[in-house]
């Protein structure tokens, strides 16, 4: 396809649909584990270094350590489920079982699956973030129910950020390997800067810096005050940021998988 | 009725010209074959034809819709199986094509009408709830068939349906594709077994480094482009024998240890052979590999 129409904007229909319920087809005979998954990586640390870290410290951002931890965790937990689909089951099926290919010969557009794995990411992400979400309630680490509950929303957007950045780099993948730049110099690293484990105040300034323009950092803003019982202050623009970075990345994500695959 | 035509399609991939003036026509319920070797421009045209890829050039009108303008609505109306297989791994036979279906929007209950007819046709209804990985290559091959017919559509594509089949599954799958002829479908093919083109298709082309340069029917291009009869002489005296006999061919081409001699009689060859000592040969009415070797050489084309 001519160079300039790659660069059209994405078109965005409910034929998604058909590509989401496939995804979800596949997942609900792997549930189960999927599940399990999902939620034991995140609770091993939360409870790990919740009580285990947590007993050394005294007050941290104005509660216990664990509860601090808990909002870090459920955008820890979503971003992992975001990166994992979009990454390692979003190049499966654009690239080794050829699955895209074959949905392609069909009366669909390649927007149509890309919007379709954006979605489905999303609600894959939704559903681990809320699996901790769950936890935190069943062991009362949140200080206010109702106010806990609009974590939901964040993390459907922390979700549908997250994935958008993933199908980015699933576009630029030539194999699975490459996946590993991505892991240790964004991943590992924004994971670290952005305020999950520890106030990013404790950073240098310099560090602080860099954290603020990481999408991390605004889902952390935005899920820890919720959890504590407060609104988080300058909502606006944590949601802003993370609106911006979706947006972004999803049209660079379909651009990118235009000149690849319409070739 | 026309089903298919395209017109002086060209396509070049930074700089290198892939498709460089390519026409085809087809008509309902034909089966049309594309041949060429590797890198001719096949798979391209393909791209092309089924709007996945836009041409530099030229004009595609499919089952009367522009391409690649109205693309998605000319495939609701086409079936495709790839040259690589892509049925869903994590599916039964049966969840392939209802996930498949799905993508032409059709409702559960035409999928549930057409679903025992597709699984019959594919030879799988004792196979229907069987996951990908048990079945054999011949069966995979009839079910992404059949996967291409979930939406009954007027025209298929098949791009070397048969490549990787043992003798038995082609000709079951052969047998598949005269049924869906007989049905009244238009068929598109690509291949590159000659004997499966000669056999299946009513019309060919051939194309070669991305123009067509020969089309008809099988019968017409070996009457226009070959002489009738080839013996084949085989071993180490071949070329020696060649050397001195020549000139009872009309023409004689050579490939490794092997003489191919073409000539309307073969009388007067096949007297010298049993003249001469230990010769292996072959005499033999010329077919449309014959043909395609004339047309596009011998030389490796990978």
């Amino acid at each position: 396809m001519r160079r300039r129409s790659h660069f059209r904007l994405p078109l965005v229909t409910l034929r998604f649909v058909p590509v989401w319920r496939r995804n979800f087809l596949v997942w609900r005979k792997l549930a189960v584990p999927s599940v399990l998954g999902n939620l034991a990586d995140p609770m091993l640390y939360l409870f790990g270094l919740g009580y285990g870290l947590g007993s050394l410290l005294h007050k941290v951002g104005g509660g216990s350590y664990i509860v601090f931890l808990a909002g870090g965790m459920i955008c820890y937990s979503t971003l992992n489920s975001a990166t994992f689909e979009t990454l390692y089951s979003g190049f499966s099926r654009m690239h080794v079982q050829r699955t895209w290919d074959a949905i392609l010969n069909a009366p669909m557009a390649l927007d149509d699956i890309v919007l379709g794995e954006l979605a489905w990411s999303a609600a894959k992400s939704l559903l681990s973030g809320f699996a901790i979400l769950l936890v935190i309630w069943v062991f009362h680490l949140d200080r206010s129910w109702p106010m806990s509950v609009l974590v939901i929303p964040a993390v459907l957007l922390i979700g549908l950020c997250f994935s958008a950045m993933g199908l980015v780099v699933t576009a630029l993948s030539p194999s699975y390997d490459f996946f590993m730049y991505y892991f240790t110099l964004a991943v590992t690293p924004m994971v670290l800067l952005s305020g999950v484990f520890y106030p990013v105040t404790q950073l240098p300034p310099l560090f602080q810096h860099l954290a603020a323009i990481l999408p991390l950092t605004h889902a952390v803003f935005l899920v820890r005050p919720l959890l504590m019982g407060q609104w988080p202050t300058q909502a606006a623009c944590h949601v802003g940021v993370l609106v911006g970075y979706a947006a972004v990345s999803y049209y660079a994500a379909l651009v990118l998988f235009r000149r690849r695959l319409l070739q | 009725m026309r089903v298919l035509s395209a017109q002086g399609l060209r396509k070049s991939y930074g700089g290198t010209p892939v498709v460089t003036g390519v026409d085809l026509q087809i008509e309902a319920g034909e089966c049309f074959g594309l041949l060429g070797p590797n890198g001719a421009g096949k798979t391209t045209t393909l791209r092309c034809l089924l709007g996945l890829t836009e041409p530099d050039g030229g004009e595609v009108s499919i089952l009367g819709l522009p391409v690649p303008r109205s693309a998605r609505r000319a495939r609701a109306r086409i079936g495709v199986v790839p040259q690589m297989d892509n049925l869903d791994p994590d599916f039964t036979v049966r969840e392939n094509l209802v996930v498949y279906a799905r993508y032409f929007g059709l409702d559960q209950r035409t999928v549930d009408a057409r679903l025992p007819g597709l699984l019959e046709f594919a030879g799988l209804a004792h196979r229907a709830d069987a996951r990908i990985q048990t079945l054999s290559g011949g069966m995979k091959r009839r079910l992404t068939l059949a996967r291409a017919l979930v939406n009954d559509p007027d025209l298929l594509f098949l791009d070397e349906p048969t490549t990787g089949l043992d003798p038995q599954a082609r000709h079951v799958m052969w047998e598949g594709l005269r049924r869906l002829l007989n049905q009244g479908k238009t068929i598109f093919l690509t291949t590159h077994f000659m004997d499966e083109a000669e056999r299946l298709c009513d019309r060919l082309s051939i194309l070669d480094q991305g123009r067509i340069i020969a089309s008809g029917t099988p019968a017409a291009l070996i009457e226009c482009y070959i002489e009738p009869l080839v013996v084949e002489i085989y071993g180490e005296q071949a070329r020696a024998w060649g050397e001195v006999n020549g000139h009872l061919c009309e023409r004689m081409e050579t490939a490794g240890e092997t003489i191919f001699c073409y000539v309307h009689g073969d009388e007067a060859v096949l007297d010298r052979l049993r003249g001469a000592q230990g010769m292996r040969y072959l005499n033999r009415p010329a077919n449309l590999e014959d043909v395609f070797l004339r047309l596009t050489g011998r030389e490796l084309r990978d």
